[in-house]
């Protein structure tokens, strides 16, 4: 995990460390090695402060309640028990929320990679009547906080008849202006010269941007791709005013009710720290799988 | 922003196809932004200024016009339900009173050690001061539930200073008060026991977060921290270290460097993050509703919560609605003023700072994007303004200012 993300690091502050070696022989170098020291004791005391609770919470999952509500700050469990893992999948839904989410986080994502990709092509290169206000009707909407959308959701899935139902819960999030903003900058950013040997060519416009410059736009996908997944992995608000069966759960409602429903009661902690790692585990990975494959893509953009 | 240079390279004959290319492109975004974001911010509007219940649709022809009503009961007539907003006012107030000056320090802190520290181990550190970020809140609540419980490990550490912590999330006394306690103030004095605003005493505006609060005060900052360190580093490396070595050279202390050099240059990020953590911290939702509402004697609800609560639990939804109206309105006038203050800045940027940023290559403008994305979901903002800090989409940042 560490290496992974030492090298995306590497890449990304090449410029700077490259020059660092050189400036340090000049300089004061006993001074400046001391501060470097200070500065790695005071990392290494606040990356503890930061991963810990994590730790804590691996091991939690693996202790008995007793244990777990006793002694929170051991790392070893006093005998370590798969039990939280095994009634969260016997005495809870807890793989329908999983696969809710996915088949919900799935969906969205394919949806927002397609639909903004294609609107920000469309803001980017098209000339059409109406593009600025479009444009700007987007940029608009980015200034509405979320928060404020709860009700709004509500009422109209319930008008259109969508209210708890798959449908009304992904087709909502399957566009965000945020997305199509993101396109609409890369592709401002990109040369047209390529597209237009494509259009010599006599491609249609729907085939020059699906087979020309979707390819080309793969590192704005990617960061598309990880935001939508993680956005709707972790999405919270619209499930709660999106449905209310318990059929529909996903894991961050299903999980929320599991802190405050009867499961919740007591001091069970190591089901719902095993719930907590459980979700948390795809993100994660995907989150640096990812990174890995930004990092290529671009050190191959640089090459070029 | 909006125009690009492809008007003059087209010919009459493909504009046509490509005009209703572009339409047939924009039209799905377009319409699920319309019918799920724009309809239904209207739909909620005319539920506030109705007395609508809940049966049947808003807009059946039982349901009425009652004006300014719902505003009316939760601010200006005396009661129950104006009491609420005004404790929630006063949570969030004292929230973002202690959030974003935190999150904000700590966060640079974070970067400044993470940029000074040499080849080794920097993407280790990083990776796990923005690890937080990538989790879920629901996850990241699960895990502070179990760290701040009475018996639970913070509460542990402290025991080892003989110190005996408070039962963190279910305790509902003002921060303030506790201060006051210890000197054995413990009931307010005549001026502040009368009602202040909202009907709240101003006894109880200044107690201080609650205890619960605190620790959701902390929760933020834990998950936040991150996000904002990547808009610090990408600040910092666009300063770059020359300008730091001068002032070294010429005699400065580390610290005197940091707060006469560095701050002054970062501060279009520092703005940046002050007012994106200022927009994000008035949105808890997110733990207030997987801890619920009552806990630690409503202590932990915000206008956001107390707007669903409203209406989804206690079916007042033109009073909820009114809530969420009166954050919208809020929210939107930060975002505004950040935009303003931003564009009015813009012009004057390059001349400012043209020399200290002369190696950036193709200038890149934090002020400028941010001003477009401020206000975008959480999750993708922070990734926009971090993403274009870095080149492109090179690097991923994602937040999870889950405020």
């Amino acid at each position: 995990m560490s290496d992974l993300s030492t090298r995306s690091v590497v890449t990304e502050g090449a410029g700077a460390s490259a020059a660092r070696p050189a400036r340090r022989r000049r300089g004061t170098p006993a001074k400046v090695r001391a501060g470097l020291w200070t500065s790695y004791l005071i990392l290494i005391g606040l990356a503890l402060i930061y991963i810990y609770p994590f730790i804590l919470s691996v091991a939690g999952s693996f202790k008995t309640d007793a244990d777990a509500t006793q002694n929170g700050l051991s790392l070893m469990p006093e005998t370590v028990t798969f039990a939280a893992y095994e009634r969260l999948f016997s005495d809870s839904p807890f793989p329908l929320w999983f696969g809710n989410t996915l088949l919900v986080t799935v969906i969205v994502t394919i949806g927002r990679v397609f639909f903004d990709s294609l609107a920000g092509y469309a803001l980017s290169r098209l000339q059409f009547r109406g593009r600025a206000f479009v444009f700007l009707f987007f940029i608009g909407v980015l200034a509405v906080p979320g928060v404020v959308l709860l009700i709004p959701r509500f009422l109209i899935l319930q008008q259109l008849g969508l209210y708890d139902s798959y449908a009304g819960m992904i087709i909502p999030l399957l566009s965000t202006a945020a997305g199509v903003f993101i396109m609409k900058q890369f592709f401002d950013s990109i040369p047209v010269s390529i597209e237009e040997a494509a259009r010599i060519d006599g491609a249609g416009q729907f085939r020059r941007f699906w087979s020309v410059v979707l390819p080309m736009a793969r590192p704005a996908l990617v960061t598309l791709i990880i935001l939508s997944f993680q956005g709707s992995w972790n999405e919270l608000q619209h499930f709660i005013v999106s449905r209310q069966s318990p059929e529909l759960n996903t894991l961050t409602t299903g999980v929320a009710s599991l802190v405050s429903g009867q499961l919740g009661s007591g001091n069970q902690f190591p089901l719902q720290l095993a719930a907590a790692v459980l979700m948390t585990i795809p993100v994660a990975v995907l989150f640096f799988i990812f990174q890995r494959r930004i990092m290529n893509t671009t050190a191959g953009a640089e090459k070029g | 922003m909006t125009g690009t240079a492809s008007g003059s390279r087209r010919g009459g004959g493909i504009r046509r196809g490509e005009a209703r290319a572009g339409w047939l492109f924009v039209t799905p975004a377009v319409v699920i932004v319309v019918v799920f974001l724009a309809v239904p911010i209207l739909l909620a509007l005319w539920v506030s200024f109705s007395d609508w219940n809940g049966f049947r649709s808003p807009l059946n022809p039982n349901v009425n016009f009652v004006g300014l009503e719902n505003y009316a009961a939760i601010t200006t007539e005396p009661g129950l339900d104006q009491q609420n907003f005004g404790r929630a006012v006063r949570n969030n107030l004292w929230y973002v009173v202690f959030v974003v000056p935190l999150q904000t320090i700590v966060a640079l802190l974070l970067a400044v050690q993470v940029n000074r520290a040499a080849l080794r181990g920097r993407g280790f550190f990083r990776t796990a001061f923005y690890f937080p970020s990538v989790t879920s809140t629901v996850a990241i609540v699960i895990v502070f539930q179990f760290l701040f419980t009475a018996s639970g490990a913070i509460n542990a550490v402290l025991g080892f200073f003989g110190i005996s912590g408070p039962n963190w999330l279910n305790d509902a006394s003002g921060v303030f008060h506790n201060v006051l306690a210890v000197f054995g103030v413990t009931s307010p004095p005549e001026a502040l026991a009368q009602d202040g605003p909202l009907g709240v005493t101003w006894w109880e505006w200044l107690a201080g977060p609650s205890v619960a609060m605190s620790t959701l005060i902390m929760l933020a900052i834990f998950t936040t921290s991150g996000t904002f360190m990547l808009l610090f580093l990408a600040g910092l490396q666009a300063i770059g270290g020359e300008i730091d070595e001068a002032a070294r050279m010429d005699g400065a202390g580390p610290v005197r460097t940091f707060f006469s050099v560095t701050v002054p240059m970062l501060r279009p990020t520092l703005f940046t993050v002050l007012t994106l953590g200022l927009i994000g911290s008035w949105q808890v939702f997110d733990q207030i509703y997987v801890l619920g509402g009552s806990t630690a004697g409503g202590t932990i609800k915000t206008p956001a919560f107390l707007a669903y609560e409203t209406s989804f639990d206690e079916l007042k939804w033109g009073q909820g609605a009114a809530i969420a109206f009166i954050l919208f309105v809020f929210i939107i006038v930060l975002t505004l003023l950040q935009r303003w203050w931003l564009r009015e800045r813009d012009p004057k940027e390059p001349k400012r700072r043209g020399p200290a940023r002369g190696g950036a290559p193709g200038g890149r403008d934090e002020p400028d994007v941010s001003s477009a994305v401020v206000g975008a979901d959480p999750t993708d903002r922070a990734l926009l303004t971090g993403a274009d800090a870095s080149d492109e989409t090179g690097r991923t940042t994602r937040d999870g200012s889950r405020p």
